[in-house]
């Protein structure tokens, strides 16, 4: 038990709990926390330019490591601009701990300057959040924040801290060991549970396994152990957005991303499967399509750590509520108990391979060398020029996002950090950010749209500050594509709104930032251009123009059912009745 | 294009949370965010170190979104225990209204000879009016404030619901 002051106690507990990096950006209510950590030995404070990008940083510091990201931000301002971030990381399931300052306790509810209500504005866009009151309490909180972040499905934690309650003396010592009071999930799946999941996967003739998010939060042995098990039964597997990289994308059991830009392959077996394993994925509205036609002849085990993602959405028919490591760990060793061997899924591989030969994922293009790079072909390209490198690559929203998702092929989890559940147009680049300080010698694209980039383009700043080796790869179509796409779809092409006008001189930009700035405008400069991006040592902003008008095909319209999709441009009618208008 | 919502059946929850700041704001944001209805919440403080609350809600659903109701309410991390009360079978539901009356005469006579039926109790009492205290299920308050228009009804206050389960048990 030491005395310290409230701002030297949240530096030790961050000190204790091993944080090394924390994003941030000061102002009066931090005043206190921004001295105790003037000079710090082992916490190095990354300046950004703006609040949202603490938090996306911190969000992708944490999906490329695995630990919890650390955010440090001012009252008022400083804590709303953080919120987008924070609902970010609260709907991918991203741990993250968000130290906002506070105006004094004497003051609250004051309406006093730069004063907000920051608990209530945050309380449904956390997983917890605290407003520490007495300084005694200050370093239990911090503690117990971090277990929330972490354990259980991972998310935000905020923690308001009152000006004078950083500057007041209060006794703090190390937590022996945490256990909440009240939260305590459920880590080890029920055995009852595990016995029937195998036994229905050993019987299977059409099984999937559907995967998510919630595999790569449960860290690289639970990627390890799903390889496992799907060599085991033989069987196909696809994943959400969130979940590419946990099953490597060359292996022939890999059938794509699925749902509303998915290959058609993955969406017609999740179609005509028996049996559907998901694993740590939560059935969303982009995944599922129509829901009254998702899946009619299969069979649901649905493997979650949240309890409430099971049956909320689709009634499944075995829930494993566990940690989705634990829960692949226990079916690989009920597989061998019960002496399991996988069947023959001849006629269901056949029936694949049948969907796989429409070759959903191709594309029209011309060869020549002055051609127009067509967006996938630059995604493909890129794949191609970084291989043997392990990449980490980020992505911003829109087309752009879904074509990587598409063309590029991850072998491994946290090395693809995305914006799944909230969409952000503007976590791509500071993303991109929080991954290079984490990883200083690897390489990190931003593979970006002109639109999206513009959202938190400050943040220049900062990697020339910290030297980082950024690389920014735009897309660059000059159209808000994903929007254009959909009023293209739904509203006979009126393009109200969507076109990126008066777009900045990336080059130019670059330069005044002391970057490089690169531009590729034909297919023949393309692998060129993406080497010397890659060759080049510091930051690099690659202003790729690509075909202005190309779409995101295979495409499940809002509303529709695995089975309706468009494959190609020529399926668009460019009109939708109202119902499918109503959907997002 | 009309929207339509499902209806469903009524459900008593019984929630045990950290006596904590912003717990009421946590829980009933819950319900306006998600969508749920709330016909009735109530709170208090039920431990002896004044460390656990207990709110009981009365909500409305279809059998889905009960579950969801309750597995939301579950992994709130203030939140000790769900129990739904409507599932377990047998339980006893309370509330209490404060019932003013005003009125002379005729009227007066027979608010107090009703008050009687109903087992209410007269906690106040001037020369033209009652304040009435009742206690029972949430029908019984329904009807007796239903009579008590006909007899010069000008206030009412009512706690909404408490509830607990029949037996020896402890939830
Ligand atoms: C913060 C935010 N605002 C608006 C949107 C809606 N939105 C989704 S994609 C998109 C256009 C993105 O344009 P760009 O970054 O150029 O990517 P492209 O689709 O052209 O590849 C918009 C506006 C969003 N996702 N996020
Ligand atoms: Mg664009």
């Amino acid at each position: 038990m030491k005395e310290m002051s409230g701002a030297d106690m949240v530096v030790q507990a961050l000190v204790d709990l091993g944080v090394d990096t924390v994003f941030g950006y000061p102002g009066g209510a931090v005043l206190p926390i921004y001295d105790a950590l003037f000079n710090h030995p082992s916490i190095k404070h990354v300046l950004v330019r703006h609040e949202q990008a603490a938090t996306h940083a911190a969000e992708g510091y944490a999906r490329s490591t695995g630990k919890p990201g650390v955010v440090l931000v001012t009252s008022g301002p400083g804590a709303t601009n953080a919120v987008t971030g924070i609902t970010d990381a609260l709907l991918d399931s991203i741990p993250m701990v968000v130290l906002t300052g506070q105006v004094p306790t004497t003051l609250i509810g004051t309406d006093a300057f730069q004063e907000c209500d920051t608990v209530g504005i945050t309380r449904h866009c956390t997983k917890h959040n605290y407003l520490v009151m007495d300084p005694d309490r200050l370093g239990a909180v911090i503690h117990e924040a971090f277990y929330i972040a972490t354990h259980g499905r991972p998310g935000p934690v905020v923690i308001d801290i009152p000006k004078n309650v950083q500057v007041a003396t209060g006794s703090y010592s190390v937590p022996e060991k945490i256990e909440h009071q009240s939260y305590r999930p459920q880590v080890e799946p029920d055995a009852g549970a595990i016995a029937q999941a195998i036994d229905m996967i050993a019987a299977a003739e059409r099984p999937i396994f559907y995967t998510g998010g919630g595999v790569i939060n449960a860290g690289p042995d639970a990627s390890a152990a799903l390889r496992q098990l799907v060599s085991l039964t033989g069987a196909p597997i696809t994943s959400t957005l969130m979940g590419l990289g946990a099953f490597p994308s060359d292996d022939p059991k890999w059938l794509g991303m699925l749902g509303m830009h998915g290959t058609y392959e993955s969406n017609m077996a999740m179609n005509r499967a028996d049996l559907i394993i998901a694993v740590g994925a939560r059935f969303d509205d982009r995944v599922t399509g129509r829901l009254d036609a998702f899946a009619p002849e299969a069979k649901k085990i649905h493997i979650d750590i949240d309890r409430s993602s099971i049956n909320k959405i689709v009634p499944v028919d075995i829930a494993v509520v566990g940690d989705a490591g634990r829960a692949l760990d226990a079916l690989i060793a009920a597989w061998a108990d019960k002496g399991h061997k996988a069947r023959d899924l001849g006629e269901w591989w056949r029936r694949i391979d049948g969907w796989r030969a429409t070759r959903c994922l191709d594309f029209p293009e011309k060869k020549d060398a002055g051609a127009e790079i067509m967006p996938q072909r630059a995604v493909k390209a890129l794949f191609d020029a970084t291989r043997g490198r392990d990449p980490i690559i980020t992505t911003e929203v829109g087309q752009h996002q879904m074509w990587a998702a598409q063309h590029f092929g991850f072998a491994a989890p946290n090395r693809w950090l995305t914006s799944g559940g909230l969409g952000t147009m503007g976590y791509g680049f500071p993303a991109a950010v929080g991954a290079q300080i984490a990883h200083p010698n690897r390489l990190v694209v931003c593979i970006a749209g002109e639109a999206s980039l513009q959202m938190n383009i400050q943040e220049m700043g900062t990697v020339s500050q910290y030297r980082l080796p950024v690389k920014i790869f735009i897309l660059n179509n000059e159209w808000m594509g994903m929007v254009r796409q959909w009023q293209e779809l739904t509203y006979e092409s009126r393009y109200s709104n969507s076109y990126s006008d008066s777009l900045p001189d990336f080059v130019k930009l670059a330069a005044a930032y002391g970057w490089t700035g690169l531009r590729i405008d034909t297919l023949g400069e393309l692998e060129d251009g993406i080497r010397q991006m890659i060759e080049t040592p510091g930051p690099v902003i690659v202003d790729c123009r690509v075909a202005k008008l190309a779409n995101c095909f295979p495409m499940i319209p809002s509303g529709a059912a695995h089975t309706d999709m468009i494959l190609q441009p020529s399926d668009v009618t460019g009109k939708m009745d109202d119902e499918a208008k109503a959907l997002v | 294009m009309k929207i339509t919502t499902e209806t469903g059946e009524r459900h008593v929850l019984a929630v045990t949370v950290d006596n904590e700041a912003g717990i009421l704001a946590k829980i009933t944001g819950l319900f306006s965010a998600r969508g749920y209805n709330i016909e009735s919440l109530t709170v208090a403080d039920i431990s002896a170190d004044h460390a656990l609350s207990r709110i009981t809600i009365v909500t409305s659903g279809p059998p889905a979104v009960i579950d969801q109701i309750i597995a939301q309410l579950d992994r709130l991390v203030p939140v000790h225990q769900v129990t739904d009360l409507t599932d377990q079978g047998a339980h006893v539901e309370r509330e209490i209204a404060l019932v003013k009356v005003a009125g002379t005469g005729e009227k007066r006579i027979e608010a107090l000879r009703l008050a009687d039926v109903f087992r209410a109790k007269v906690v106040d009492t001037t020369l033209s009016s009652f304040i009435f205290e009742i206690t029972g299920n949430s029908d019984k308050v329904d009807r007796f404030i239903a009579l008590m228009r006909e007899c010069g009804l000008v206030e009412v206050g009512r706690t909404g619901i408490v509830a607990i389960a029949r037996g020896p048990e402890a939830l």
